[in-house]
């Protein structure tokens, strides 16, 4: 196990390496870093005088070198179009990104699951065949569409809930939570709906064939012919099992919960980190970019390390070997 | 057993319509500047004097416009046929670059393993460790830094399928890997080993037709995710631009007059982009189905 | 005294069907009758197909969806079952019928103690408080002979070996004392050791406690070891049923005397197995042709070694990227030479390393230390064309052995026109033809697809294509052990026939010994990677000298070795 982990690490360590130097490489390569510090029409002089303070007349080793111990530190660069320190800008979006990814998870989690182990017990059922339908039509609704149709209907016609932003929040000292103002939960419903509308269907199909495969098992038909009751085999002995690869899967997924967490932010306007980016991507605001990049790096290795702990908890195979 | 032969039956009707749309739209797709009325290119072709027209069965309808017009005045018709058209050649595009670049990578790591699997694979990690979108928007932003405005209108299609096609790869890379491994452990392939076979031919002829199946179900379904995926880049303002609108760059324009009452024109498109992707995905899901009902679930 | 004479089970008429989509129906058990007396074990016999693991899913209320009980009754200790429903309903699994399935591997969940799995029956059906569940949990565990019962009980499955898995099952089934356990296969995933410790498990816990036992398996020797009746089912239907060493003694039902004959004994060396030939004139013809073409093995004399085997080392692992995985020392300095025509045995128990050595002379592996010198060319990882040729196999499972895309000619004709032993595709498809007479199939065969054909006669299309390159080696690796023993039987002969034939020299790989005593004409046993002895076959079944050969050969269940034993004493 501790051999396992340790593999773990060293390829986290890799991925990070990796996307440091792609981040580096954007950072130093695309754009002109001079000419986005200096004022219009400086002199030649002026824009030597910045690239030396910058450190770009030194060798690229050196100054990848340099890089890694700025990112180390928390430095990121200064923002083109903000003209702030990226980690600052980065962790002034983070409360927003976070409230919104958590309720969707937990509402995608808790209705995937009880759903998915429905129509996997009961395939042939009205509900199951209407359900896995529904699925269907899930995976094919775009995230921007659903939370256009909802505006539509909710934010334009009905006039029932916000269609932008966060609403009124609370400073809770560093976090700034939506969570504490009526208005504020409000304008989370709509954007927290699609972004779980996506992963629902995601995990509901997952812990479905999931389910149905540990069904068909020895061990399960083991359990049917000792006449232990179904709810005991399907509530206790199938879903451990069923669960298991849903907990590798939601981590793997936590690029893609990024990902259209960026759409989602962007389709409510909502200012979390992916509006950042996508604001980013249009300006080309490329220390934004970069910062953005090294972010969802480290966030996919660290949430990889703890599936993989998890998983040694979860599975007796893993934890004596 | 035989219960095996009990489980042979015909399509279901959904798959049967879905097949039917496609084709529909294929078809449509193919004749595009037959068929629109207007070719929305065309300056001429489109006056302002019919800007925001609501869809025909609406109140204030023309029956020139079945779907009601643009904010400039174009047959909404017309500018979804040709957006339509670009959605599915980028997607087409995304898939068949995808496709062939993880089948090969795929069946060398899983035909050779040991070290060159270990490259291969870990290669594989690293993209996969980047959804789509976000490579996507990354190159996009990259393009917009170093490239001129027009060059970024001319390459877009390509900047478009290249991004998206740089991670999907990955799929097709594991699945065929671990379908290559398994066919690998199977006694015709070892018995094409022991016969002397040449590497390639066992991989081409022996193991490749075996996993060709799975291969193809892969391909339908991430069909309807590049599709989705080249939508939404665009609808983010990073894809197609608004002078060679796909589905999604045209979902963008309409999002700007949601508030003002024309839904339509962001409504119009966006339904024709979730048939096309339910179409596909219908008979991506039945092939899987059909074909390889343990394949992972995407 | 009047409790236990009662029958555990008393099967009437029992018929199952399977209604098919086409409006048909599979009758999968017709009308069979079948009774069990307390603490009698009675044996379910049959091939593939013949319904008998259907008639044990039926008493557990494991009926497959859309099969169903359609008529006649099933008694289990006096309760009737509900016919209305199609179901065991009147029956509650479990409380009533124990179950013992084929696969220890996998008829645990891995994510559950041993001590969950064992008690949990027994919370459900005796509505025991959880310590007096895992007292008598302790107690079975005990029973069924776990070392360390009380450690053993927090154990998970994957800590336990084979053997040991496959007692907790049997600890399971009893747990809540059902007067009868189904057991299906019980053995058949086990090694021999293994399988003797079990089977007389099985045994005493029927003698201690009464229990009734219905062992489903296909394997004469596991009945002949325990079984106290047999019954010998065909396509669903009973063909003979009776007590053991009648049945299998003299035998009535001539499917049953084919059945019992083809079983090869361990006792004696056959000429031949004495099962119905379907040669026919094609079939001498074919073999015939193949003869005067295979004219390269005339040459040489029958003592010349054809293969020498030296000091073969074989190592597993240690590579990897970024993983250091651990050596695995499959096979530790082997030696042996296999002579020209000459049959060479090599038999073990599963993970001895006997497949490694063929797939290491094959080619399919590559030696870590020692050499193989084949016709004089010592050889490493990348060979001669010719030695390739010259060197063919045959492999276990005839499912997978032929590409299912390819069509049977086009698979025989491939490695013809490889090597260039036809001019072209015409000559090639016409020299596969004639293989496939020569094993006895039917020339129009080669058209169609592997799915047409079943077990028995893949294997024929996969000698047909290992013939094909014409070698003077052929490695068989478990050639027949997927199969039934009545296919067994043909097929074994027809390999002898071949070799006699094409003056081939094979190396059979085989965990039967059986087997191994009616093909080979020297044998070396092999033991974690080592072969502890090498003697003619005679000379090792006869007058074993290494101890391992001797427990090998005495716990080997055998049919006519136990009823010759009974013949004499009685």
């Amino acid at each position: 196990m501790i051999r396992l982990l340790s593999v773990r690490l060293l390829q986290a360590i890799l991925v990070m390496v990796a996307v440091t130097a792609i981040a580096f490489v954007m950072f130093r390569f695309v754009g002109d870093p001079v000419a986005s510090m200096v004022r219009e029409g400086a002199t030649q002089a002026e824009k030597d005088a910045v690239r030396v303070a910058l450190g770009l007349d030194k060798p690229v080793l050196a100054q990848f070198v340099k890089f890694v111990g700025q990112v180390l530190t928390g430095d990121l660069g200064t923002s083109y179009r903000y003209q702030q320190p990226v980690t600052t800008l980065l962790l002034s979006r983070l409360p927003a990104t976070l409230e919104l990814v958590i309720v969707a998870t937990v509402l995608a989690l808790s209705l995937g699951i009880p759903l998915g182990v429905l129509c996997a017990l009961k395939p042939h059922a009205f509900f199951s065949r209407l359900t896995q339908s529904a699925t269907l039509v899930g995976i094919s609704m775009p995230t921007f569409v659903t939370g256009l149709l909802l505006i539509l209907v909710f934010a334009v016609n009905l006039r029932w809930l916000p269609s932008s932003g966060r609403g009124d929040l609370v400073d809770i000292g560093f976090w700034q939570t939506g969570f504490l103002s009526l208005s504020g939960l409000k304008s989370l419903i709509l954007p927290s709906i699609t972004l779980a509308l996506f992963q629902l269907t995601l995990i509901m199909r997952l812990v479905r064939s999931e389910m149905i495969d540990v069904l068909s098992s020895d061990y399960i038909r083991f359990a049917f012919a000792r006449g232990l009751p179904r709810t005991y085999i399907y509530g206790r002995l199938a879903l451990r099992n069923a669960l298991m690869p849903v907990v590798t899967v939601t981590g793997l997924q936590i690029g893609q919960l990024i990902a259209f967490a960026i759409v989602t932010e962007t389709v409510f306007q909502w200012p979390g980190m992916g509006l950042l980016f996508t604001n980013a991507v249009g300006y080309p605001d490329v220390p934004v970019l970069a910062a953005y990049l090294l972010f969802v790096g480290f966030l996919f290795v660290m949430i990889n390390m703890i599936v993989d702990i998890l998983y040694t908890f979860i599975d007796p195979r893993l934890r004596t070997r | 057993m035989a219960t095996q032969s009990l489980m042979r039956r015909l399509p279901p009707v959904s798959v049967v319509i879905a097949s039917l749309v496609l084709v529909v739209m294929l078809v449509l797709v193919i004749f595009a500047p037959m068929i629109a009325p207007m070719d929305p290119r065309d300056v001429a072709s489109y006056s302002l004097m019919d800007m925001e027209i609501p869809p025909v069965f609406m109140e204030g309808g023309d029956s020139r416009f079945l779907l009601g017009t643009d904010n400039q005045g174009r047959d909404l018709v017309s500018v979804i046929l040709f957006g339509l058209r670009i959605s599915v050649v980028i997607g087409l595009g995304a898939v068949v670059f995808a496709a062939v670049l993880g089948v090969v990578l795929g069946l060398v790591a899983g035909f050779f393993g040991g070290v060159v699997d270990s490259i291969v694979m870990r290669i594989a990690d690293i993209f996969v460790s980047f959804p789509t979108i976000l490579v996507a928007l990354l190159i996009s932003g990259i393009a917009r830094a170093q490239l001129s405005a027009e060059t970024m209108l001319a390459w877009a299609p390509l900047v478009l399928i290249f991004s998206i096609a740089i991670n999907e790869w990955v799929q097709y890379a594991r699945t065929v890997r671990a379908s290559t491994m398994v066919e690998i452990a199977r006694d015709y392939v070892r018995a094409a080993k022991v016969i002397g076979l040449p590497s390639t031919r066992i991989m081409g002829r022996h193991i490749l037709p075996n996993i060709m199946s799975s291969v193809m179900v892969i391909a339908t379904i991430n069909l309807a995710g590049a599709i989705l995926t080249e939508a939404t880049l665009s609808f983010l303002g990073a894809g197609m631009p608004p002078t060679y609108p796909s589905l999604g760059t045209l979902i963008r324009i309409g999002n700007q007059f949601l508030f003002s009452g024309l839904w339509w024109i962001a409504v119009m498109p966006a339904t024709v982009l979730v048939i096309l992707v339910l179409a596909v995905n219908v008979i991506g899901d039945y092939l899987r189905d059909h074909f390889n009902p343990k394949l992972m679930a995407r | 005294m009047t409790e236990t004479t009662r029958p555990v089970l008393d099967i009437r008429n029992l018929r199952v069907e399977y209604p098919l989509a086409n409006g048909d129906t599979l009758v999968a058990v017709k009308d069979i009758d079948l009774t069990i007396r307390p603490g009698e074990i009675h044996a379910l016999v049959g091939e593939s197909g013949a319904g008998k693991t259907t008639v044990g899913n039926a008493l557990m209320g494991l009926l497959q969806a859309p099969g169903k009980i359609a008529a006649g009754s099933i008694v289990i200790a006096g309760k009737e079952i509900n016919l209305r429903t199609g179901r065991t309903e009147g029956i509650v699994p479990g409380r009533d019928v124990g179950a013992i399935f084929q696969d220890p591997m996998t008829s645990l969940n891995p994510l559950f103690t041993v001590e969950s799995q064992l008690c949990e029956g027994m919370l459900t059906h005796l509505k025991l408080s959880s310590r007096e569940a895992k007292a008598r949990a302790l107690e079975l565990m005990k029973a069924v002979g776990i070392p360390e019962p009380e450690r053993r009980l927090g154990s998970y499955p994957h800590q336990l070996s084979g053997g040991q898995r496959q007692r907790v099952v049997i600890a399971t089934a009893l747990a809540c004392n059902p007067q009868l356990i189904v057991a299906d296969e019980p053995t058949t995933a086990l090694d021999v050791s293994v399988q003797a410790q079990i089977l007389k498990l099985i045994r005493d816990l029927a003698d201690q406690r009464g229990v009734g036992v219905l062992l489903v398996t296909h394997n004469m020797g596991v009945v002949a070891e325990i079984a106290d009746r047999v019954t010998i089912m065909q396509n669903g239907a009973v063909v003979e049923s009776g007590p053991t060493r009648e049945v299998l003694t003299a035998p009535k039902a001539p499917y049953a005397r084919t059945l019992i004959a083809a079983v090869p004994p361990i006792d004696t060396r056959l000429d031949r197995l004495p099962v119905p030939s379907e040669e026919t004139q094609v079939t001498l013809d074919a073999r015939a042709t193949v003869r005067r073409k295979s004219a390269k093995s005339e040459t040489g004399s029958r003592d010349e070694v054809v293969l020498s085997v030296r000091d073969l080392a074989v190592e597993y692992g240690g590579r990897g990227l970024l993983r250091k995985t651990l050596v695995f020392k499959a096979v530790k300095g082997v030696s042996f030479d296999v002579r020209r025509g000459e049959i060479f045995g090599l038999v073990g128990e599963s993970g001895c390393g006997k497949t490694t050595v063929a797939n290491t002379i094959a080619g399919l592996v590559t030696q870590s230390a020692g050499s193989i010198d084949f016709e004089g060319t010592a050889l490493g990882g990348r060979r001669e064309k010719s030695i390739r040729q010259s060197l063919q196999m045959v492999f276990q499972d005839p499912y997978s052995a032929l590409n299912p895309r390819l069509r049977i000619n086009a698979a025989i004709a491939e490695p013809i026109l490889f090597y260039k032993l036809a001019s072209n595709a015409d000559e090639a498809r016409q020299d596969a033809k004639t293989l496939l007479e020569a094993v006895g199939l039917p020339a129009d065969a080669g058209a169609r697809f592997a799915h047409a054909f079943s077990g028995g006669q893949r294997q024929r299309i996969a000698i047909a294509r290992a013939l094909g390159p014409r070698p003077s080696l052929l490695i068989c690796d478990e050639p027949t052990s997927a199969l039934d023993v009545s296919v067994q039987a043909q097929l074994l002969n027809l390999l002898k026939d071949l070799r006699d034939l094409a003056g081939l020299s094979m190396l059979f790989i085989s965990h039967d010994l059986a087997v191994i005593r009616q093909m080979c004409d020297r044998v070396a046993v092999m033991k974690a990677g080592e072969i502890v002895e090498l003697a003619d076959t005679e000379t090792l079944f006869t007058a074993p000298k290494h101890e391992y050969t001797r427990e090998l050969l005495r716990l080997a269940p055998s049919v006519e070795r136990i009823m010759g034993r009974e013949l004499a004493s009685a």
